[in-house]
């Protein structure tokens, strides 16, 4: 599924990631944890394509595509979805109007028809019931005026309708209480099954309550300094990530 | 000097110039070397306008500036109007003067369109406007003038008191193109929206230009003009709201807001509130940005393309005021236009 082999990423000519390797075989959702600093966003904003983020070195690939061949959308169409640390408000664009015309792009992409509006809107109201999100923000401007936990929401519940192959959840857990975190890992864990892989990028262990990853892998210094079960996270929790910068350094 | 001047001397020192405060940033001296010769007549077919679909409005047309010198509207009464201007020649000129009167507690939907079918014409258009006592114009106009083209549309408008003007123009831009409108505004609780928006590529230049004088108690106006401009395309907007000495409880507000999509593209904003009252309530504001990378970035994440995230970003900034027509035709005529504008290409 998605297989990173010797990633190094410059950004403004200074290195953040060097020489990452990671693989992720569809059906498992693999934890990545690390201090502040240690390059978990230029991971994720590198596999989905963001400019300024330039690849020196190594490759990525997602079901044997070549990630860095494509432009931002165009992984997009191929299965690859990025839920936002931060995710943008978008003054002016009813959410359903955004989510029809990703989607439909996507479609396109795939040389694939165009959903219609009624098939397009049972689909939404479906999806947004179980995500617990009112109808009528849908109807509102993408994310303009919502709070931390509904624009989280927003973000699994595009996921929900353009149904991506790979996840990558940027810090999914930040800005969230306790009830949100519950809605939102719910709504991740529903999009678990044996097609599907998640990168779940994470600073704390809470989240993982939630998310239940097969392997947690630990980001320091630009590269995976290590790897185990789920027991490695609550370790981290125990001891810090004080060990590993040392080990990277 | 004026553009009409102009064409009745032949005389190319009569045209405004940069010289001209009110035309510094849009000179027809540096634009027109000689004056053409007067435009034909012409009785060919033209195609349906930008306002077909509308159907329940009645046509004006008037072609290279032939064509009726009056509309009216009697009190109490209600028209749909499709105004078409057709410009169908190439290096001629033309001017025509056409007054429109509404009758007081008249209401007129003017939906005005400019067609450029030929190429570098030169077009002068003089409308007078007339709104009675308490009568309403809604008057929504598309500028679609050929890209060699030069055209100055002037409109002075005569509100009577309690009366309401809401007009929206939208522009794609000429060689040199001027949209004027003045307002004589007698307060009185009339009111007054002029809204404006401009997407301009290529080498395209737009001018809107507005003049508001306030000259009695208790009015509104209320001004929003958005654009974006991309390659080498300039877009002028002037705006300028007086307000005179015996004019109180005037409310005024002027926006410009604009996208720069080009490194050569250039934006004049000159606004102006010049306030002799006071008890006034008047404020103005007016941005130029770029396009935001990161929420480009992140439309692209969801899939889709750099040319249609660009647009979709750039229709939701403008819509802002295109939201604002109230004639709900003319509105989703206004929505398709912006989607029609390419503006996301670069």
């Amino acid at each position: 599924m998605l297989s990173v082999t010797n990633l190094h990423v410059e950004v403004g000519g200074t290195p953040i990631l060097k020489g990452l390797s990671l693989e992720v075989p569809a059906g498992e959702v693999h934890a990545i944890m690390g201090p502040n600093g240690a390059g978990k966003s230029t991971l994720s904003y590198t596999l989905a394509g963001r400019e300024g983020y330039e690849v020196t070195q190594g490759t990525a690939t997602l079901n044997g595509d070549d990630l860095f061949a494509l432009e931002a959308n165009e992984r997009a169409a191929r299965g690859l979805f990025l839920s936002f640390q931060y995710p943008l408000e978008i003054p002016g664009v009813p959410s359903l109007t955004f989510i029809r015309t990703a989607l439909n792009a996507q479609r396109k992409a795939r040389g694939e028809d165009e959903i219609g509006a009624p098939a397009f809107l049972k689909l939404a109201r479906e999806k947004a019931a179980s995500l617990k999100i009112d109808f009528d923000m849908l109807k509102r401007p993408l994310n303009v005026g919502f709070s931390g936990g509904e624009k989280k929401r927003m973000e699994i519940f595009q996921m929900a309708m353009l149904s991506p192959k790979f996840l990558i959840l940027d810090e999914t857990d930040s800005g969230l209480d306790i009830d949100a975190l519950r809605i939102v890992s719910e709504g991740v864990n529903a999009l678990r099954s044996p097609e599907r892989g998640m990168l779940v990028i994470t600073h704390y262990q809470r989240l993982l309550d939630y998310i239940k990853p097969d392997r947690v892998h630990v980001l320091a210094g630009g590269k995976i300094v290590a790897s185990g079960g789920p027991e490695l996270a609550l370790e981290l929790e125990e001891t810090g990530y004080d060990r590993f910068s040392q080990v990277a350094a | 000097m004026s553009l009409a001047l102009a064409l009745q001397s032949g005389d190319v020192t009569s045209l405004p110039s940069r010289r001209d405060e009110a035309w510094r940033y849009t000179d027809l001296r540096a634009a027109l070397r000689a004056i053409p010769e007067a435009s034909p007549k012409d009785g060919a077919m033209v195609p349906a306008g930008p306002f077909a679909a509308t159907a329940e409005a009645e046509a004006l047309v008037i072609v290279n500036g032939f064509g009726p010198d009056r509309l009216t509207v009697a009190s109490g009464e209600h028209r749909t109007v499709s105004l078409r201007f057709i410009a169908s020649a190439a290096a001629r000129a033309h001017h025509k003067a056409l007054a429109i009167e509404v009758a007081d507690g008249g209401v007129l939907t003017l939906l005005e369109s400019h067609e450029g079918l030929g190429s570098d014409y030169v077009s002068d258009l003089a409308i007078s406007l007339q709104i009675g006592a308490g009568a309403t114009v809604e008057r929504v106009v598309i500028l679609n003038d050929s890209a060699e083209a030069i055209s100055v549309v002037t409109a002075t408008v005569d509100l009577g008191a309690n009366a309401t003007l809401n007009q929206t123009v939208l522009t794609t831009g000429g060689k040199r193109q001027r949209f004027e409108t003045h307002v004589s505004h007698p307060g009185q609780g009339a009111s007054v929206r002029l809204d404006g928006v401009y997407l301009l590529g290529d080498a395209r230049h737009s001018d809107q230009t507005t003049v508001v004088s306030h000259k009695g108690e208790g009015g509104t106006t209320n001004q929003l003009t958005k654009g974006a401009v991309r390659d080498n395309a300039r877009a002028v907007f002037q705006g300028k709201i007086t307000v005179e000495r015996r004019a109180d409880q005037t409310d005024a507000r002027m926006g410009h807001h604009a996208l720069i999509l080009s490194e050569r593209a250039e934006i004049d904003a000159k606004p102006e509130l010049e306030i002799y009252a006071d008890d006034v309530s008047c404020a103005h504001g007016n941005t130029v940005g770029a396009l935001d990378e990161e929420a480009l970035f992140y439309i692209r994440s969801r899939g889709v393309p750099l040319i249609e995230a660009r647009a979709l970003l750039i229709s939701a900034f403008v819509g802002e005021v295109t939201d604002r027509i109230s004639h709900d035709g003319a509105r989703h005529v206004a929505q398709d236009w912006l989607l029609a504008s390419g503006m996301g290409a670069s």
